[in-house]
């Protein structure tokens, strides 16, 4: 909690703060990480095999065999997301689920079928990028500024 | 072979960042991946992400921090083709087939699947 906010909280609340810290369960940070590694990286890896099917059977070429990779990835975390596995394995996983693309579609799926009962207009349309969309917004506009900057670079002849 | 090994290790090392940060910073996930995105829209400006991806193929196109990168990427190709308006028509260019996919799968997955209690 910042400062700013702190100094807000009557004593009685800042107390409680104190309490609630303290009895707060400490994470295994080092057994997280170690989870999202593997699970991390077996994503990655899984993604490389799919890429080189896609290279060696129809003929794309390396660079051009990530889109469909990312597609095929996607497809089976959105049906594993509407089967209901892959909360578990995102449990287990953290991160590990979380930085690869699936954690992407993860949350435009789960949010789609989430707010299925409100509507599919209001609710599937318009909570479909409700988890997702902090990535895609800031994704973008920190892309348009680096890209920006990088032209204006070019153009002074610093890069 | 080699390829699988470092994708394998490149991509964990991307994760257990992202596990830092969700654990030690105590960040949410969705902080953390829009921490992660800008981070890779960063180093692909400056031309570091590249090499990366070279190096460790899906290991560095499969984690999210790629989607930043690929923005930026596209942005530069297309301003190089059709001038400054390509950084506005270019920057999704690559990053198309992903938002696509994710919307129109997830879509179809809101039609056939009911939520779970």
């Amino acid at each position: 909690m910042s400062i700013k906010k702190k100094k807000k909280l009557t004593p009685i609340q800042q107390e409680y703060q104190q309490f609630a810290q303290e009895r707060e369960p400490k994470r295994p940070i080092l057994f997280n990480c170690v989870k999202a590694f593997f699970v991390g990286g077996f994503i990655c890896t899984l993604g490389q095999a799919i890429q080189m099917i896609f290279v060696k059977y129809f003929h794309f070429s390396q660079e051009g065999a990530a889109n469909p990779t990312v597609a095929v990835i996607i497809i089976i975390t959105v049906l594993l997301t509407g089967f209901g596995v892959f909360d578990h394995i995102a449990q287990y996983a953290g991160a590990g689920t979380v930085i690869p693309i699936t954690g992407f579609a993860n949350t435009m799926a789960s949010a789609a079928i989430e707010h299925r009962t409100e509507g599919f207009v209001l609710g599937v349309g318009g909570n479909m990028f409700k988890l997702s969309g902090p990535v895609i917004v800031y994704g973008v506009f920190s892309a348009f500024v680096v890209s920006l900057l990088v032209i204006s670079l070019r153009a002074l002849g610093v890069m | 072979m080699e390829k699988f090994m470092w994708a394998f290790i490149v991509g964990g090392i991307i994760c257990v960042i992202g596990q830092l940060m969700l654990d030690g910073l105590k960040l949410t996930p969705a902080h953390t991946t829009s921490t992660l995105v800008v981070m890779g829209a960063i180093l692909g400006g400056l031309g570091l992400y590249e090499p990366l991806v070279k190096f460790a193929g899906a290991g560095a196109t499969v984690p999210i921090s790629s989607f930043g990168n690929s923005l930026v990427k596209g942005a530069l190709k297309e301003y190089e083709s059709s001038g400054i308006i390509g950084v506005l028509t270019g920057i999704f260019q690559i990053t198309s087939a992903g938002i696509s996919a994710a919307i129109i799968f997830s879509f179809m997955g809101a039609l056939i699947f009911k939520p779970k209690g």
